[in-house]
C-alpha cells in the first residue's frame, strides 16, 4: 500500500452559513499520494481537522464516479478543476505536484447560494426540470418499446444532451452565471426524440421562463460553459435551445 | 413462527396469481385518494417511481431524499442495464426463463410468488421507460439493442451505455418533478429520516433532521414507505454511493420491522482494487464489460512479466476452464469466489498482487475489429487497423467505464488488460416484507434495495433497477390498496399528538447524546475499523470461529464509539460530520446482527460462503433440509434479536445444485 509524499498547500473558502460572510483559510496537507483523489485528499484534510479540533470544510460529494453531480469544486478558478471532461470527485493527486498551492471555492452564482464553505443550494435546477423538463406520461400509458423506432443517430445525440449531471459548473464557469447549457440539455434530448414532440413549444418556453425566474444570467455566447462541462454538453444544444424557444414564441 | 410473518401469497397457479390478485385488490375512490397521505423516504429507483405514480394516482405524496436533489439517489450511478423478458432478439426468452434464472441464480432462497411478479412486470418498465424519453441504446433499424449479463443464456439486457442507472432514475426524476411542479407531491431534498412514527401498532409518520438548518421536523402519513437503498456501507469500502445508509430501514427495524436475510451481501467480481489507505470507496467495472472481456491470470505463480508479454498459452483462463457452458458470464458470487481463490493461490497480478485481469484485446480485434473491417470491406486488415476499428465500437459500449478506469488507475484498458477484484456490492437482506412490500409493522413499506424480497441469496446483473421500478411502478400502486381502503376513515393525526413529540424528543436526545461525548475518535475511523472487522470476518468468506470473534470485537466497538467518538459543530445547521455519527452508529448495530445471521446460516449459498460447508471443488453447498427458508430477525432489546423463520416452497421449480458448468 503506497503512502503518498506530496505536500499540497490549499486555500480553502469557510463559511458558517448563508446569513455570513466567509473568507479563504489555509491549510497544509501532508502525505499526499498521486493515486488519491481530489475529495480523498479533502478527507485526510478533515481528518487531521478533527483531530486538532477544529470543525472539518463541508463539501458536498456522493457517488465520486463522475456520475451523481453532487461534487462541486471551484478549483484553481475553473469548476470541477484543471482537466477536461472530469468531475471533482474524479480528479486525481497525480494531476499536481509536491508543493502545489490549490485555491478553492465553492460555485459562485446568485440562483446557487452558500449553505456552509464548499456547499452551495442548487434546487433552482430541480424547478427548472418541474417547469417542463419531462414527457407527461403516467404510468401505465405507454405502449410497446419498439412501437416508437428511434433512428439510431437521433438517439445517440439524445443520449449526449441526456448524459448532463445536473452538477452546476455550466454556471460556475459563466461570467453571467447562465444556466443555458443545463436547459439546453433536457430540451434537446426531449426535442430529438419522438416521445417529447407533444410538449416540445411548451418546454421551450416553461423551462426558459423558470431559468429567468430563478435569477440566471442571460447568456452571451462566450462558451465557457461547454468548455467546463464535465460530460462535455455540446453547444449545439444551445443552438437548438434557441431554435426551439424562437419557433415556440412565434407560433404561441 | 411468528404470526407476524405471513406472506399473504394468492391462491392460484403461479403466472396466474399476480394478475388475478391485481384485479381484486380493494380500490381508494379518487376523492378519498385526495385525503390519504403517503410518506416516500428515498428517490432513487424504487421511490421516485413510486412517489411519481401514486401521486399521479391522486394520492398526497411526501417525498425525502438526503442529497440536495432526489436526482442524485445512488440508482443514479448503476451501470450496466435492466433486465426484461421482451424476446426482442427471439432468442426463446421468456417470463418463465427469467422467473427461473433469477430464483436459481439467488441458490434458491427467494419466493417463487414474488419472483414471477418481477418478471411479469420487467416487460411494462422498458415501455413506460421509453414513453418517459429514455434513450436505451439503439440499432440501426431504430429498435431497442441487448446486451447479455451473468447467469443468463440470452440476451435480454437493456442499456444505455455504461449510465443505464443514470439514464432510468432521470426518467422517474423528471416523472416526479412533473408531480412536484403540478403540487402532488411535497418535495424534502437534504432530510433525513432518523425515526417511524407508530400509533396503535401503525405507522403513522416519520421524524426527519433538515440537514441545512438542523432542525427536527414532524410528518404525517397514512402510510410510510421506505426506500432507502441498501446497506454495503457497513463494510466501509463497497461501490456503493458515500452516503448510501441503513439509518432509514434500522430505525424501523427497532421499532419492531422485522430484517431478512441481513447476511446475504453480494461481493462484485469486477472492480477497480484497492490502491492504498485513503482509499474512500471501490469503483465498480460493470458487468456488461464481461461479455467482451475475457478473465485471467498467469498460469505461472508471481510472474513479473507485463500484461501483454505473457503469451496467450501462459493465460489461465480459470472461469472458462472450470465453467466451460458459462464462461466469463457466470454468476457474480461464484465468478467473485474463483478470482479470491487465484489469488490466494499465489496467482494474483498487480502491485498488491490481490487482482486478475480483465483483457479485452481479443474481442476488441476479433470481434468487433474484424466486423468493422468487413463491413468497410478492407481485406486483409493489419492488427493496428483491427484494434483502432474495434475501439470505436468498444468506445461506443462502454467508453464511460473506460474512462473512469483510466482516470482512477493511470492505465488505458484500450492498450493493456484491466486489474480488477471484487468489492462489496449489494445487499440481498433488507426489511422483510410480504407480498404486499409490506414489513410487519402495518402501514409500513419497504421498497427496492431496502428490502430482502427478489433475490434470495445471491443477486443477478441488472436485477436491480428492474427489481426498484417494478415495485415503484407497478407493485405498490396495486397493493397499497388493500392497506388504505381500510384508511379511509382515518384523519391526518396533528403532529402534536404525544407519539409525534416522543418521537421527535427520542431523536432529539440521541443527537445530543452524540455531542456531548466529545471524545477523540472521529465518526470516520470507527467506520474504517468496523468495515474492516466485516470484510475479514463477515465478506466473501465466513467461519464460525472468525463470526464469533466479529460478534464481540462489534461489541466492544460499539462501548468504545459511544464513549469516545468526537463530533465536531453543533446540532443548529449544515453538520456533516453529525450525520456521519448517527450512521455509523446504526451499521455497527447492523454489523452484529449481520455475523449473527451468517453464524446461525450453516450452510453455504449464492453470497454466503461459509468455509465449513463446501463441496470438494470448493462449490458452495448449500443445505435445503435444513435451511430452505428466510431468516426474518425480530429486535428484541440491544444485541439481542430472535430468529423467525419463513418456509420457501417451491411448487414450479425443481430444486437442484447450480449449475454453470
Ligand atoms: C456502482 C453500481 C452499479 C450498479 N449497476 C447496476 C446495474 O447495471 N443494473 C442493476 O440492475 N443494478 C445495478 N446496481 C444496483 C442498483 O443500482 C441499486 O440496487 C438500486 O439502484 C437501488 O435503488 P433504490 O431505489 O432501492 O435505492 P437508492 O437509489 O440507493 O436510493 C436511496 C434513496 O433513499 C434516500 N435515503 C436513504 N436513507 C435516507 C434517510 N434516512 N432519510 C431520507 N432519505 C434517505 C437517498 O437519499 C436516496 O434518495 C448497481 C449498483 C452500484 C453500486
Ligand atoms: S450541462 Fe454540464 S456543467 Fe452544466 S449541469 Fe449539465 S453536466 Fe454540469
Ligand atoms: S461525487 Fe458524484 S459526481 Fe462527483
Amino acid at each position: 500500500m503506497s503512502h503518498g509524499n506530496m505536500t499540497i498547500n490549499l486555500k480553502v473558502w469557510r463559511q458558517k452559513n448563508s446569513r455570513t460572510a466567509g473568507n479563504l483559510e489555509t491549510y497544509e496537507v501532508k502525505g499526499v499520494s498521486e493515486d488519491m483523489s481530489f475529495l480523498e485528499m479533502f478527507d485526510v484534510l478533515n481528518e487531521q481537522l478533527v483531530s486538532e479540533g477544529k470543525e472539518p470544510i463541508a463539501f458536498d460529494h456522493d457517488c465520486r464516479e463522475g456520475i451523481c453531480g453532487m461534487c462541486s469544486m471551484y478549483i484553481n478558478g475553473r469548476p470541477h478543476g484543471p482537466l477536461q471532461g472530469v468531475t471533482t470527485c474524479q480528479l486525481h493527486m497525480r494531476s499536481f505536484k509536491d508543493g502545489d498551492t490549490i485555491v478553492v471555492e465553492p460555485w459562485r452564482a446568485t440562483a446557487f447560494p452558500v449553505i456552509k464553505d464548499l456547499v452551495v443550494d442548487r434546487s433552482a435546477f430541480d424547478r427548472i426540470i418541474a417547469s417542463g423538463g419531462f414527457v407527461s406520461v403516467n404510468t401505465g400509458n405507454a405502449q410497446d418499446g419498439n412501437s416508437i423506432p428511434v433512428p439510431k443517430n437521433e438517439a445517440d445525440k439524445a443520449f449526449s444532451a441526456a448524459a448532463c449531471i445536473g452538477c452546476g459548473a455550466c454556471v460556475a464557469a459563466c461570467k453571467n452565471a447562465s444556466a443555458m447549457l443545463f436547459v439546453s440539455a433536457k430540451v434537446s434530448q426531449l426535442a430529438l426524440l419522438p416521445q417529447g414532440q407533444a410538449e416540445r413549444q411548451d418546454r421551450a418556453l416553461n423551462m426558459v421562463a423558470q431559468m429567468d425566474t430563478e435569477g440566471f444570467g442571460s447568456c452571451t455566447n462566450t462558451g465557457a460553459c461547454a468548455a467546463e462541462c464535465p460530460k462535455e454538453i455540446s453547444l449545439e444544444n444551445i443552438a437548438r435551445l434557441n431554435r426551439e424557444y424562437l419557433g415556440a414564441s412565434l407560433t404561441k | 413462527m411468528s404470526d407476524k410473518l405471513i406472506s399473504k401469497t394468492p391462491e392460484g397457479p403461479l403466472s396466474e396469481k399476480w394478475t388475478k390478485y391485481r384485479s381484486t385488490v380493494p380500490l381508494v375512490n379518487p376523492a378519498n385518494k385526495r385525503n390519504l397521505e403517503i410518506i416516500v423516504v428515498g428517490t432513487g429507483l424504487a421511490g421516485a417511481s413510486a412517489a411519481a405514480t401514486l401521486a399521479e394516482m391522486g394520492y398526497a405524496v411526501k417525498a425525502f431524499c438526503f442529497q440536495d436533489s432526489p436526482r442524485r439517489a445512488h440508482s443514479i450511478a448503476a451501470q450496466g442495464g435492466i433486465n426484461a423478458a421482451k424476446n426482442y432478439q427471439n432468442d426463446g426468452d421468456s417470463t418463465y426463463r427469467l422467473f427461473y434464472d433469477t430464483i436459481k441464480g439467488g441458490d434458491y432462497r427467494a419466493r417463487e410468488s414474488n419472483v414471477h411478479r418481477l418478471a411479469e412486470n420487467s416487460a411494462n418498465i422498458i415501455d413506460q421507460c421509453v414513453a418517459q424519453g429514455v434513450p436505451f441504446a439503439r440499432d440501426y433499424g431504430g429498435m431497442l439493442k441487448n446486451r447479455s449479463f451473468g447467469g443468463t443464456q440470452v440476451k435480454r439486457t437493456f442499456y444505455a451505455a455504461g449510465q443505464t442507472g443514470q439514464q432510468l432514475l432521470l426518467g422517474a426524476y423528471s416523472a416526479l418533478e412533473r408531480q412536484v411542479g403540478l403540487g402532488n407531491v411535497k418535495m424534502y431534498s437534504r432530510h433525513e429520516m432518523l425515526e417511524v412514527v407508530m400509533i396503535d401498532g401503525k405507522a403513522r409518520g416519520i421524524i426527519a433532521r433538515n440537514l441545512v438548518t438542523g432542525e427536527t421536523e414532524r410528518h404525517f402519513g397514512h402510510a410510510v414507505l421506505l426506500c432507502t437503498g441498501g446497506y454495503g456501507n457497513v463494510f466501509y469500502l463497497s461501490t456503493n454511493a458515500m452516503g448510501s445508509n441503513v439509518t432509514a430501514i434500522w430505525k424501523a427495524h427497532r421499532q419492531g420491522a422485522f430484517f431478512g436475510n441481513p447476511c446475504f451481501t453480494q461481493i462484485h467480481p469486477t472492480c477497480i482494487p484497492v490502491s492504498g489507505d485513503h482509499q474512500s470507496k471501490l469503483t465498480l467495472m460493470s458487468e456488461s464489460l464481461r461479455n467482451d472481456g475475457r478473465i485471467w491470470v498467469p498460469k505461472k505463480k508471481d510472474d513479473p512479466r507485463a500484461a501483454n508479454d505473457i503469451p496467450e498459452d501462459e493465460r489461465d483462463y480459470y472461469l472458462e476452464r472450470r465453467y466451460p457452458a458459462f464462461g466469463n458470464l457466470v454468476p457474480r458470487d461464484i465468478a467473485s469466489r474463483a478470482a479470491k481463490e487465484r489469488c490466494d493461490a499465489g496467482y494474483g497480478v498487480g502491485a498488491t498482487k490481490q487482482a486478475v485481469y480483465l483483457d479485452f484485446r481479443s474481442n476488441l480485434i476479433n470481434k468487433y475489429g474484424r466486423a468493422e473491417a468487413s463491413k468497410l470491406g478492407i481485406e486483409n486488415p493489419t492488427i493496428e487497423q483491427l484494434v483502432a476499428l474495434g475501439k470505436e465500437v468498444v468506445k461506443e459500449e462502454y467508453g464511460n467505464l473506460f474512462d473512469m478506469y483510466k482516470q482512477i488507475t493511470g492505465e488505458d484498458p484500450y492498450e493493456v488488460p484491466m486489474r480488477i477484484y471484487p468489492a462489496v456490492h449489494y445487499t440481498m437482506g433488507g426489511l422483510w416484507v410480504d407480498y404486499n412490500l409490506m414489513t410487519t409493522i402495518p402501514g409500513l413499506y419497504a421498497l427496492g434495495e431496502a428490502n430482502f424480497s427478489d433475490h434470495g441469496a445471491n443477486r443477478l446483473g441488472a436485477s436491480a433497477l428492474m427489481q426498484g421500478l417494478s415495485d415503484g411502478y407497478f407493485v405498490i400502486p396495486y397493493t397499497i390498496g388493500a392497506y388504505l381502503s381500510g384508511e379511509i376513515k382515518t384523519k391526518s393525526i396533528p403532529t402534536d399528538h404525544p407519539a409525534f413529540v416522543e418521537a421527535e424528543k427520542s431523536v432529539k436526545d440521541r443527537i445530543n447524546k452524540l455531542l456531548s461525548i466529545k471524545g477523540t475518535q472521529s465518526p470516520e475511523s470507527f467506520h474504517k475499523r468496523l468495515g474492516k472487522i466485516m470484510w475479514e470476518k463477515c465478506g466473501m468468506a465466513r467461519n464460525e470461529k472468525g463470526l464469533k470473534e466479529a460478534i464481540s470485537e462489534i461489541q466492544a466497538l460499539k462501548k468504545e464509539f459511544w464513549s469516545d467518538v468526537r463530533i465536531l459543530g453543533d446540532a443548529d445547521g449544515f453538520n456533516p460530520e453529525l450525520d456521519k455519527a448517527g450512521r455509523v452508529a446504526d451499521f455497527i448495530e447492523l454489523g452484529e446482527l449481520m455475523c449473527v445471521d451468517a453464524l446461525s446460516r450453516n450452510e453455504s449459498c449464492g453470497g454466503h460462503f461459509r468455509e465449513e460447508y463446501q463441496e470438494d471443488g470448493g462449490e458452495a453447498k448449500r443445505d435445503d433440509e435444513n435451511f430452505m427458508f428466510v431468516s426474518a430477525w425480530e429486535f428484541k432489546g440491544e444485541s439481542q434479536w430472535e430468529l423467525n423463520k419463513e418456509p420457501l416452497v417451491y411448487e414450479n421449480i425443481k430444486i437442484a445444485q447450480r449449475n454453470y458448468k
